[in-house]
């Protein structure tokens, strides 16, 4: 810098100095806050990987637990992923179709105010505390009927709707209007174009959506407590009665004064652990292949 | 498409006008009287009155903004799917006012095709784009003669007979387009619109295009929109000049300066905006 600097930038050379050292301060608290977040992260998979990871084994996933057991008995928590198999997989066939209609009448039909009605519905929705969807599915279908799979299905259900809604109606919002202009333009209805043309196109992302559904509901317990829980040790499929799951299973073991008991729980922990982080990867890798895909469509 | 043919239509293009008959013994497929249109508060289009003859091809040309697309988009009802999209006046379609309220938006597109300014094909197969419209008409009977009907008039047949399970997206741009004008006709429209059909593609291409409402006006009546007045000049029967009116307010609008045999408006256009329009000096 020559030293003919114009007198204007001289004057503010003090406050510029300041600025700066305000800048670098600001940058490197930044800096160190971010990874304190991956750092979380970390310290949650390792701590449950270290205490978990070596309770693993085989038996584990396929043997049901016993009661009563004396000595070294291996003892498995089968029931509980059976029950978390069912109740998700009919959660997941709840939410899908009532989801996608939801996306379809947001994104294809309703008016704007409406439009925008129904997304703060579904923002409010996903805001809603586990526990208040358990009390009020406990309070709309369990009472005087008792505990069953579907009923803990539903509380699930209730919970992936808005992720599922959401997912749907940002991939159909990608979709190009020229073709669905194309598609009216050769006097096909609308309903047939939102089906054949429109539809289609956002496979890639409703399946993203329930992915990421599926591994934000597959580890919710407090729903399940109140309307899948009371259950026996043996290995069930049938979700007309009350059915173990993972993380019941886990709240429960937890709370046992058994070693064993807390050693399954972390195991059962790595295994949800696992999951969650499989699908959660999966459906990342799923929406930016979906999107790549419909970014070729647009062009 | 080789260069010799394409020099072959060259030529054929230039040399196949023929002398209009006069306006009266012209069958009518449009009455517009006195379309107006606005998006919003804002106008696009005012007092448009015009006829549109079968079995020709009609164009529509003006300045960018001049509201040609949207007068198109009113003959198949395309503007009811944009938001505050509001029209007044008639369009009656062999007598029956399509504006009207009560009239089935979709049984209007039905006989009223359109191809659009950027190909726009399903990403499905190269039959398949063609068998969409025909499967949902009910046009199922010979789906395979229509198919190929449909990609001979569009004059693709040959180039994609081979690859019809192909993706639509891996035809070039000037193949797409015909495609799309293949799938628009495969489902037996009376009328077709074409909202600058070949604005995005390269010169061969566009010949192609032009090659082809050439030899579908027999069976078709086409309406044009093109910024190219070259291109009105070569395919267009009767040419419709549009330009930009300024209200005191500084609004602005479009509106119908003249209508005539493209013939005249090119050589001896009646009013001032359509003359300095054609001859270069606005626009």
């Amino acid at each position: 810098m020559s030293a003919a600097a114009p007198a204007v930038f001289r004057r503010a050379n003090d406050r510029l100095a300041r600025r700066r050292v305000v800048n670098h301060a600001l940058e490197l608290v930044a800096w160190l806050a971010a990874p304190v977040g991956v750092g979380i992260l970390g310290l949650v998979v390792w701590s449950v990987a270290k205490r978990g990871a070596s309770q693993l084994n085989l038996d584990l996933l396929t043997k049901p637990p016993v009661p009563f057991a004396i000595g070294t008995v291996r003892q498995g928590l089968a029931n509980a992923f059976a029950g978390s198999l069912v109740i998700v997989g009919l959660a997941t066939a709840m939410t899908l179709p009532v989801g996608i209609l939801v996306a379809v009448y947001v994104n294809e039909f309703a008016r704007r105010p409406v439009r925008n009605g129904l997304g703060l519905a579904l923002d409010v929705l996903t805001g809603i505390p586990a526990i208040v969807i358990g009390i009020f599915v406990f309070g709309l279908v369990v009472v005087g009927r008792g505990q069953s799979g579907y009923a803990g299905a539903f509380a699930l259900a209730v919970l992936m709707l808005p992720y599922v809604a959401r997912a749907t109606i940002e991939v159909l919002a990608l979709v190009p209007d020229s073709l669905r202009e194309a598609s009216l333009g050769l006097g096909v209805p609308r309903w047939r174009t939102t089906v054949g043309i429109v539809l289609p196109q956002t496979i890639g992302g409703i399946v993203t959506g329930g992915v990421l559904a599926v591994a934000r509901v597959a580890g919710e317990t407090a729903p399940l407590l109140f309307t899948s829980s009371i259950v026996g040790n043996q290995i069930a499929w049938n979700p007309a009665h009350a059915l173990q799951t993972v993380p019941v299973a886990i709240f429960e073991l937890s709370e046992q004064g058994d070693p064993a008991d807390t050693a399954r729980a972390w195991a059962a922990a790595f295994v949800l652990l696992v999951f969650i982080l499989v699908t959660s990867l999966g459906a990342r890798w799923l929406a930016n292949r979906s999107r790549r895909k419909l970014g070729r469509a647009a062009r | 498409m080789s260069l010799s043919s394409t020099i072959e239509r060259t030529v054929r293009v230039e040399t196949k006008r023929e002398p209009l008959p006069p306006r009266e013994r012209l069958q009518q497929v449009f009455d517009i009287q006195d379309l107006t249109a606005a998006y919003g508060s804002k106008p696009t289009l005012k007092n448009v009155s015009m006829e549109v003859y079968e079995n020709l091809v009609t164009a529509v040309i003006g300045p960018s903004g001049c509201g040609k697309s949207t007068f198109i988009r009113c003959l198949n009802r395309m503007n009811d799917l944009v938001p505050g999209f509001r029209q007044a006046g008639t369009i009656r379609y062999h007598g029956q006012d399509i504006a009207a309220k009560d009239v089935d938006a979709v049984a209007v597109r039905r006989t009223i095709g359109m191809v659009f300014q950027r190909p726009n094909p399903f990403p499905k197969s190269i039959r398949d784009n063609v068998a969409w419209g025909l499967k949902v008409l009910g046009m199922r009977d010979d789906l395979e003669g229509r198919i190929e009907r449909a990609l001979t008039q569009a004059a693709l047949w040959d180039e994609v007979k081979d690859r019809l399970k192909a993706s639509a997206l891996s035809l070039s741009g000037g193949q797409q387009q015909r495609l799309c004008i293949a799938r628009a006709i495969a489902v037996e429209p009376d009328v077709v619109l074409m909202d600058e059909p070949a604005s995005a593609l390269d010169p061969i291409a566009t010949q192609a295009i032009e090659q082809l409402l050439h030899e579908l006006k027999s069976e078709y009546s086409f309406v044009i929109v093109t910024h190219n007045m070259q291109q009105a000049a070569r395919v267009a029967d009767m040419t419709a000049f549009f330009s930009i009116s300024r209200g005191a307010e500084g609004e602005r609008w479009g509106e119908l300066v003249e209508y005539d045999a493209t013939e005249k408006i090119f050589t001896a256009p009646s009013d001032k905006r359509t003359e300095d329009y054609v001859t270069g000096r606005f626009g």
